[in-house]
């Protein structure tokens, strides 16, 4: 039994169909890239997930239960932790405000201490500035700080919309070990959007293509990129 | 000096008013993009909250009786309880609505509250004596201050302390703000929508109370229309002080209230009458100068 599974759905908006009936399943402990050009759906299906938008058709499950249409707050609360596009920090916020926020609904409470102190240890960066507003960071150090709060909810899954977006190589890199080391030590869920499928393969993990709202192509991270398959599904796919 | 200490005061104690009413405009704005202009109603209705329903010229007092230490915390949960089932009733409908829809629906329930108010009491202004010793001036520094006017000073210093503490000390308060800036984040992060919404809508109405309590001390009538004017100020107040920031409200709360004050004071008397288009013209002026008011919200830029 899948820890997450989308079965079959469609959204849209307005006239536009962003999503038909799409399928993925995330199990527990692995990691799924969501990749595909632009316009792909990738974003909506992890606002559906999220409940951010409703889907018109299909089914999703979390952690046993039915989410598809539920409030963003309730699917947060089984543990569907969500880092948006574009990192959505609460600028006016102070980092250690930003982390704290997602512990109101955890009843491990003694617990939350402690993952603060790791997160911290984590990103001593954070730690430094932790009473200064998250506004004042950098592109890289708030991709650090959203995926901290991510952690701070004590997720059973975390999905990240494009870690990427916007940043220099090098901090891309820092992002990316950065979930590498988490995961490896916590035995996080991942499910990431990532538009590099190069990315995807170094990173390793199971890999699904989008294309025009529908799932194109699915297969390990590694295996995908090596083959020529990819590149047919994802035309203009290139290097980088 | 002496008429300086008295142009203080009276700004102070004007502003205090405009204060308190622009903040609950703004808590309500930043929660939920609303600007709720029902809000001076809740005003009336709280004070009228204290007599027996009555069309007669004079007020029959019911729980204006009550002692202070009952009558104060009564007549707040009374607006709080008015702008909570506002929201549970009206508001909550329109929660993805677009500001427009909102703002038509604020004014629809103002005219709901405003004529129920009409049915049950007419629409005759009433006196009511309530702490009216506190209006009685006293002599200081050659100043004449009504000791209200000191009250109001310090009640609202007192308030904006305490929502200050709240929010910034209490989980709900950190929720708040969150909400505030990005409230679809908020909720990705388990943070319950109607019930920040819901808080946001108690404490502005408790707001509308405490202003309620201090305008009848201070005029001694009840009007069905007496918040009308406080909340245009109020409203006025937000968008100076840039809409949905809170300091900026409670800021170009006491500007309108000082810029009335000394308007009054510093202008040839045949052009007094006209006090108040020199003020809105001083707001005109402001909001050329800056457009987006004092303090630009980050959620505003964003959003609106």
């Amino acid at each position: 039994m899948s820890l997450l599974s989308v079965d079959n759905i469609s959204v849209r908006y307005g006239q536009l169909t962003a999503l038909r009936k799409a399928s993925i399943k995330v199990d527990e402990g692995e990691t799924l890239f969501v990749t595909g050009p632009n316009g792909a759906g990738k974003s909506t299906l992890l606002k559906a997930i999220a409940g951010v938008v409703t889907p018109r058709e299909g089914f999703i499950q979390f952690a046993g239960k039915h989410i598809a249409g539920k409030a963003p707050e309730d699917i947060a609360r089984l543990g569907f932790s969500m880092v948006p596009e574009g990192r959505e920090v609460f600028g006016g916020l102070s980092i250690d405000e930003n982390l704290r926020l997602g512990t109101g609904m955890r009843a491990d409470k003694d617990q939350v201490a402690k993952d603060m102190e790791q997160i911290y240890a984590v990103f001593p960066m954070l730690k430094d500035r932790k009473d200064q507003q998250a506004g004042v960071l950098s592109g890289g150090q708030q991709q650090m700080l959203v995926i901290g709060r991510a952690l701070m909810a004590g997720p059973k899954l975390i999905a990240i919309d494009e870690p990427s977006l916007g940043l220099a190589p090098k901090v891309i890199d820092d992002v990316y070990s950065t979930l590498i080391r988490l995961r490896d030590s916590r035995g996080l869920t991942l499910l990431i959007v990532e538009q590099s499928a190069t990315r995807a393969s170094l990173t390793g993990g199971r890999m699904v293509l989008m294309r025009s709202g529908e799932v194109a192509l699915e297969g390990d991270a590694r295996e995908l990129v090596k083959g020529d398959a990819l590149r047919q599904a994802y035309f203009g796919y290139g290097e980088h | 000096m002496t008429a300086l200490l008295q142009v203080l005061f009276d700004a102070l104690s004007l502003g205090s008013l405009y204060a308190l009413g622009a903040l609950g405009i703004a808590l309500i704005f930043g929660v939920m993009r609303l600007v709720n202009f029902a809000h001076g109603d809740y005003i009336a209705f709280c004070v009228f909250a204290m007599l027996w329903p009555s069309i007669d010229a004079a007020a029959i007092v019911f729980a204006g009786n009550l002692p202070t230490i009952i009558l104060v915390p009564f007549i707040l949960a009374v607006g709080a309880g008015l702008s909570v089932l506002s929201e549970i009733v009206v508001f909550r409908r329109f929660r993805n609505a677009n500001p427009a829809t909102m703002m038509i629906a604020s004014f629809a329930l103002g005219f709901v509250i405003k004529y129920f108010l009409l049915m049950l009491y007419s629409s005759r202004p009433k006196s009511i004596d309530l702490w009216s010793n506190l209006t009685q001036q006293i002599e200081f520094f050659g100043a004449r201050i009504p000791p209200l006017q000191v009250i109001t000073i310090v009640v609202t210093i007192v308030i904006l302390i305490a929502l200050t503490a709240f929010l910034k000390r209490t989980r709900f308060g950190l929720e708040m703000r969150a909400a505030a800036e990005n409230f679809t984040m908020a909720r990705m992060l388990g943070v319950r929508a109607n019930r920040v919404i819901m808080l946001a809508f108690a404490v502005s109405g408790m707001l509308a109370a405490a202003i309620g309590l201090i305008l009848v001390t201070q005029t001694g009538t009840v009007d069905i229309n007496m918040g009308a004017n406080l909340m245009l100020v109020a409203f006025v107040a937000t968008v100076i002080g840039g809409l949905g920031s809170l300091p900026g409200a409670v800021l170009a709360g006491y500007l309108i209230g000082a810029a009335t004050v000394i308007m009054q004071v510093v202008l040839p008397p045949d052009a007094r009458p006209f006090r108040d288009a020199f003020v809105y013209g001083a707001v005109i002026a402001m909001l050329v100068w800056r457009p987006n008011g004092l303090f630009t919200s980050k959620a505003t830029k964003q959003r609106v």
